[in-house]
């Protein structure tokens, strides 16, 4: 399979009082079409810094950044801005939907900023938010949905313009364990496909098994990649 | 994304009914302050301004103010009417004096003397019966609100009498004046009628009034009257100017209220640019995660300046509402307060005014969106 996502040598530094804190220390890390990648570990050890970069959202200090072959380091903020726009979708830990938009309207969201009018483009995520057993809540504001359906809203949103890249911060984090093994079944359902690379931030071990791949870090550094599924149910085990 | 950026504005009705009613307010506060002042400071020059039919006020040069009578020599008069270019010239006589109404109710007020021959400078509206009825000896026309004073609870109507330096008038007629700054009753009546109505100073001739020939340039007429006379000659509204300036200059009543109108605009600003402000930084996590996902600073730029647009205008149209509103019903129910209104030029300034806060506002909390670290989705 072909790396979708391509990372060598990143470094991240934040600044701290007079000088310098680095978070990420030489990652090297490529996530391959159709697979859904696990970034795990302890909190700070810089899993979110991580998939900051790799969506395009932070620049790195050190190192190289490819996305479909595309430098995403370089780029200056109005071509992260496009680059976010036209390859990344994005999932949320606390959903971020806009409370005023309706189901529909907050996953049509990505189609709007790409400069569709917000009524084409809310058909549009309809049909995304039906494939997630959610037609019947599209038009439903956020305050009217449970947490797991505002994820699968968050989900649709991150589909809806088809996106060959898709990360996820703690998808599962403010959802109880059936919520959140029903909305991790369903990204795996409807995001993973040939083309696209999943990266789901998460230290919920019950959701490991959909993992093709886990890389847990820790101190800024990746630290065992479970590849198989051997490997992956002895690090769930631990 | 402008559709998205005014869903985002009315979304928490609560909030959004609070953001336009603090701009509400606060274009409410501006503009009914700032009004009443430009209605008060007009008020001192209402007596100027409801002369209609003149061009010129002509004066003795050291009158800084209407109120401030130097009086001219009855040779004025005709030393005026021998400049070229002058159709008429008449005497205008001001002064005050105290009415007695038959009730033996005290009422100080205005006299106001118009030429006996053409009645020039006479009641700007009348109400009730003519200015022609000022021929008959001791008539008067008074102002509707002066006889609500003078009568209080009586409907203001001709055929009633007063007592005026224990001489008897007659009402004639009743007439709508500008309220003056002190409120007395304003009296019109034949110059040679006011002399005896108002005790005079040695000279009664307090002003002269001018009429231009047709077609002739009225500011070279002023500058001719005084090259040949020595005196003073004043378009209307110089003399009203004048007259206000005189106000704005001399007395402690701008500087107080004054203070009053800043402090509208200074809490008017504070609530609509704090308003606005927390309603954008309220929203800060909505904006980044939109720039997460790929939003341009420029979209973003747009999108709250649109929120402004929108609260800017609706709040602007209440409270420019709100303040007319104030002003028809008080000036209606309440004659104190007849003649202040709204002026276009202060709803135009507080409309630039509010473009400029919440300009300002936005700037200063869409810095917080532009800059702001989109990876703060993630925290």
């Amino acid at each position: 399979m072909s790396a979708v996502v391509t990372a060598r040598g990143v470094a991240k530094d934040f600044p701290s009082g007079d000088g310098t804190i680095r978070v990420l220390h030489g990652i090297d890390l490529s996530v391959r079409s159709g697979e859904m990648l696990l970034l795990v570990g302890p909190s700070g050890c810089g899993k979110t810094t991580l998939i900051s970069i790799l969506a395009g959202i932070l620049s790195a200090t050190e190192g190289a950044i490819e996305v479909l072959g595309q430098d995403v380091r370089h780029l200056t903020p109005s071509a992260a801005a496009r680059f976010r726009r036209e390859t990344v979708g994005f999932i949320f830990q606390q959903y971020n939907l806009l409370p005023s938009l309706t189901a529909a309207e907050n996953a049509a969201i990505p189609l709007v900023i790409r400069g569709e009018r917000l009524d084409r483009a809310a058909r549009k995520a309809r049909a995304v938010l039906d494939g997630l057993g959610m037609g019947a809540h599209a038009d439903k504001l956020p305050k009217q949905l449970s947490g797991g359906q505002m994820q699968r809203v968050a989900i649709a949103r991150a589909l809806v313009h088809e996106p060959p890249f898709i990360v996820c911060d703690e998808p599962t984090a403010a959802l109880d364990a059936a919520s959140g093994h029903e909305a991790m079944r369903q990204l795996r359902e409807s995001a993973v496909r040939p083309g696209r690379a999943v990266v789901v931030v998460t230290h919920d071990p019950r959701v490991y098994g959909f993992a093709d791949r886990i890389a847990r870090m820790e101190d800024g550094r990746i630290v065992e990649l479970a590849e198989d599924a051997a490997a992956i149910r002895r690090m769930t085990e631990h | 994304m402008i559709r998205i950026a005014l869903r985002m504005l009315t979304g928490d009705t609560a909030k959004y009914v609070g953001l336009i009613g603090g701009v509400a307010f606060a274009v409410m506060l501006m503009a009914q302050q700032a009004s009443i002042f430009v209605g008060l400071m007009l008020r001192t020059a209402a007596q100027v301004i409801d002369v209609v039919d003149a061009d010129l006020w002509v004066m003795d040069p050291r009158v800084i103010y209407v109120e401030e009578i130097e009086p001219l020599p009855e040779s004025a008069l005709w030393r005026v009417r021998g400049v070229a270019g002058v159709d008429w010239a008449t005497p205008f006589f001001k002064g005050l004096t105290v009415a007695r109404a038959p009730d033996g109710r005290l009422q100080q007020v205005f006299v106001l003397g118009v030429d006996d021959a053409s009645l020039a400078g006479g009641p700007p509206v009348m109400l009730q019966g003519s200015v022609e009825d000022l021929r008959r000896p001791g008539a008067i026309v008074i102002d509707r609100v002066g006889a609500l004073f003078i009568w209080p609870g009586e409907e203001p109507a001709p055929g009633k009498m007063l007592e005026m330096a224990d001489r008897r008038a007659t009402v004639v007629g009743i007439a709508e004046a500008s309220a003056p700054f002190t409120t007395f009753p304003v009296i019109y009546t034949r110059y040679s009628e006011a002399l005896r109505f108002a005790p005079p100073p040695r000279k009664p001739l307090s002003y002269i009034l001018v009429r231009a020939q047709a077609g002739e340039d009225i500011d070279a007429l002023a500058e001719r009257i005084t090259a040949e006379t020595g005196l003073l000659a004043l378009r209307w509204q110089d003399f009203a100017w004048r007259t206000i300036r005189y106000y704005l200059t001399r007395t402690g009543i701008p500087i107080n209220f004054g203070i009053t109108v800043a402090l509208g605009f200074i809490v008017g600003a504070a609530v609509v640019g704090q308003t606005f402000m927390i309603f954008v930084l309220e929203n800060l996590r909505q904006f980044g995660a939109l720039k997460a996902m790929g939003v341009s600073n420029g979209t973003l730029l747009r999108m709250v300046l649109a929120q402004a647009g929108a609260v800017a205008a609706i709040g602007y149209g209440l409270g420019i509402g709100l303040a007319a509103v104030f002003f028809e019903v008080t000036g209606r129910t309440n004659v104190d307060l007849r003649g202040f209104f709204l002026p276009w030029w202060v709803a135009a300034i507080v409309a630039f005014a509010v473009v400029v806060i919440i300009l300002v506002a936005s700037v200063a909390s869409i810095r917080k969106a532009l800059t702001l670290d989109p990876a703060v989705v993630f925290k």
